[in-house]
């Protein structure tokens, strides 16, 4: 076995989930969202997490920021940030692990930031409860953050309001917070979506950019494909709280192994070519409460079988990723 | 520029809103009134049976020139004339143009059966008499957007957001309308079910003969179905032309800006080289051409006048002094 196919030693993940369920009990019973989630991410790595409404990617990214909303709650499995595991933290030490070792991108920047503070004041007042240090100080490295994040005028910009920049340099400024506390991974979930596509790109490219320089692990979740196409190095698809497949972007967008990966690509109107029928997957994913035995994407699959309606697939390696599909693992007869 | 072919024909439409102050704190603060140039100035027609895209980033107008075009809004200055002669609108006629909106969730009131949702327009209207012929043309309609007829019993809330989509589709249908303006039909929805969504409105437009004005953000959504795009930078037609012209020779710098930032699924650009920049606010639009201070190629003249839009090469139009010029 060669150093490289080596797995990663465990101080070299940003972060590592193992066999990950979370429920949400309810009257009817518990409601299983997210179950054997398992996934990594290096440091310095961007993991691309995609799916469909409800498929569970971002309740992935709530989850190993401890941010479930009640009654939900993780139902097993480990969650490790920078090795150190997490999940069963109570919510008075997770507080404090939150910023400093894994900072949060959502999608609306206006609601991620204080409206009656400057943003001077929300950085510097990260800055100095993670780091401590004096105003002085925290209001220089505020700046230096602002400029990183290639906001212009960081001097000047600094005593600004969140309503005095646009939507993209509100999203820099949200990424800036997110760096505050030096993490070593940042859950970024749909973090250009509320933005026009000339920005998005700008924001995308920062984010990548800055997760290199400084060794971050970042879960992207979205739903475009594009995005990830252009940013992720792995992808991981998740189907009805679970995920599908997982590999690097390359060979999960170009070839994709599972019917539902696949189904999910033909569906993206191509800037190449035009086609006169856009490939469908017909219906919609499964209810919580009425998730299908065997496999979750067994009605909706050309290729299913008669064991896709009993087993229900794990993930089994394949090339350089995995994926969790009969077709792959045995036939589906 | 008239022809028989034309199902909608725009000509130098403008709507501008009155965004001042209220009139006490205009006076104690002694500002002048305040205007924004929703649309400017923009001129297009649509063919019977074609389908014509307006692109652009928020705030460029493109919903308003929607609005405009179903009567929501009223021109500023300009016409909308629908083939064969401005019939005029009114209760009792049915409209020309209806519209589909972007979010299904939104869109339909939830207190009402989707049968009578759809049949609303069939009653105003008077196209149907008697409640059986009513609900026949109902059952009709949802088989036709791929619904069972089962479903006009049901309230909204019991269907997925491509379902609703397709009730906001068949209530479209309903008032039996050449013409369809399309707002961001597909934003709010998933890939796959976007997919589902499209391929329906192409079969519509093959089976019923319909014209689309299709409004998106997403310009491979809008080249899979368009067959001419508009794209709209501030208020104005920057650059219009038939899909395959504008993608393979873009002529605008805003065109070229627009079509390097999309992500390729197919041919990721992954160190893409960036303009930069932001739309500027249209409340305070530069002078001159709108693009210039974002522009690579931009002039003195462009910091003064604004272009006119003239000829592109390979057909369609182009508002810029230095087209193709990178």
């Amino acid at each position: 076995m060669s150093i490289a196919s080596m797995p990663p030693a465990s101080d070299q993940l940003a972060l590592e989930v193992k066999g990950l369920s979370v429920e949400f009990p309810t009257r009817k019973g518990v409601l299983t969202a997210l179950s054997d989630v398992s996934l990594t991410i290096r440091r310095g790595e961007i993991l691309g997490v995609v799916g469909e409404s409800g498929a569970g990617k971002s309740m992935t990214g709530m989850a190993v920021l401890g941010l479930l909303e009640p009654p939900g709650r993780v139902g097993g499995g480990e969650i490790r940030i920078g090795g150190k595991r997490t999940d069963n933290l109570g919510e008075t030490e997770m507080a404090s692990i939150r910023g400093r070792m894994v900072g949060a991108i959502f999608q609306d920047p206006l609601t991620s930031l204080n409206p009656l503070f400057s943003i001077g004041q929300q950085l510097t007042e990260t800055i100095r409860l993670h780091a401590g240090g004096s105003k002085v100080e925290a209001r220089a490295q505020a700046v230096a953050l602002l400029k990183q994040v290639g906001i212009p005028g960081a001097d000047e910009r600094i005593d600004h309001y969140p309503h005095q920049f646009s939507g993209g340099m509100r999203q820099r400024v949200v990424i800036a917070l997110a760096l505050a506390g030096n993490p070593q991974l940042i859950i970024a979930d749909e973090p250009t979506t509320a933005l026009d596509v000339s920005i998005q790109a700008q924001i995308t490219a920062l984010l990548r950019r800055l997760c290199r320089e400084n060794g971050t692990g970042v879960m992207l979740v979205t739903h475009d494909m594009g995005v990830i196409a252009e940013t992720a190095d792995r992808v991981a698809v998740m189907y009805a709280g679970r995920v599908i497949e997982i590999g690097p972007v390359e060979d999960v967008l170009s070839r994709p192994k599972h019917p539902y990966t696949r189904g999910l690509m033909g569906s993206i109107p191509a800037l190449g070519a035009r086609v006169e029928r856009l490939a469908q997957i017909d219906g919609a994913m499964p209810r919580l409460n009425a998730i299908p035995t065997g496999c979750a994407f067994n009605p909706r699959c050309i290729e299913a079988g008669s064991r896709c309606r009993e087993v229900r697939p794990i993930m089994v390696a394949q090339g350089k990723g995995s994926v969790a599909c009969l077709v792959h693992d045995g036939g589906v007869q | 520029m008239r022809s028989a072919r034309n199902v909608l024909e725009v000509d130098q439409l403008s709507r501008v809103f009155d965004v001042s102050a209220p009139w006490l704190s205009r006076v104690i603060d002694r500002k002048p009134k305040r205007y924004l140039h929703a649309v400017q100035d923009i001129t297009f027609v649509v063919e019977k049976g074609k389908c014509l895209a307006l692109v652009g980033e928020s705030g460029c107008g493109k919903s308003t020139v929607a609005r405009l075009v179903t009567g929501l809004y009223a021109p500023s200055e300009g016409a909308i004339l629908f083939a064969p002669a401005d019939k005029g609108r009114g209760r009792g006629k049915p409209m020309e143009a209806q519209m589909i909106f972007q979010d299904p969730y939104a869109s339909l009131n939830p207190r009402w059966r989707v049968g009578d949702i759809i049949a609303e327009p069939i009653r105003e209207f008077g196209l149907r008499s008697g409640t059986e012929a009513i609900e026949a043309r109902v059952a009709e309609l949802l088989r036709t957007v791929g619904l069972s007829p089962d479903d006009a019993s049901r309230y909204p809330h019991a269907f997925s957001g491509g379902q609703r989509q397709r009730i906001s589709i068949a209530r479209a249908l309903a008032s039996e309308p050449e013409f369809l303006v399309c707002d961001e039909p597909t934003s709010a929805l998933d890939v796959s079910v976007q997919a589902q969504i499209l391929n329906l409105m192409r079969r519509l437009q093959d089976e019923l003969g319909l014209t689309y004005l299709f409004i998106s953000h997403n310009l491979a959504v809008v080249r899979h179905m368009a067959d001419r795009i508009a794209v709209m930078y501030l208020g104005r037609i920057v650059e219009e032309a038939d899909t395959e012209s504008l993608f393979a020779d873009p002529q605008h710098p805003y065109t070229r800006l627009l079509l390097q930032t999309i992500p390729d699924v197919a041919a990721p650009n992954r160190d893409r080289e960036l303009m930069g920049g932001e739309p500027p606010s249209p409340l305070d639009p530069p002078a001159g051409c709108a693009f210039h201070p974002r522009c690579p190629v931009a002039t003195g003249l462009c910091r003064q006048t604004a272009p006119q839009v003239l000829a592109r090469k390979g057909g369609g139009t182009v508002a810029c002094y230095h087209p193709a010029a990178i």
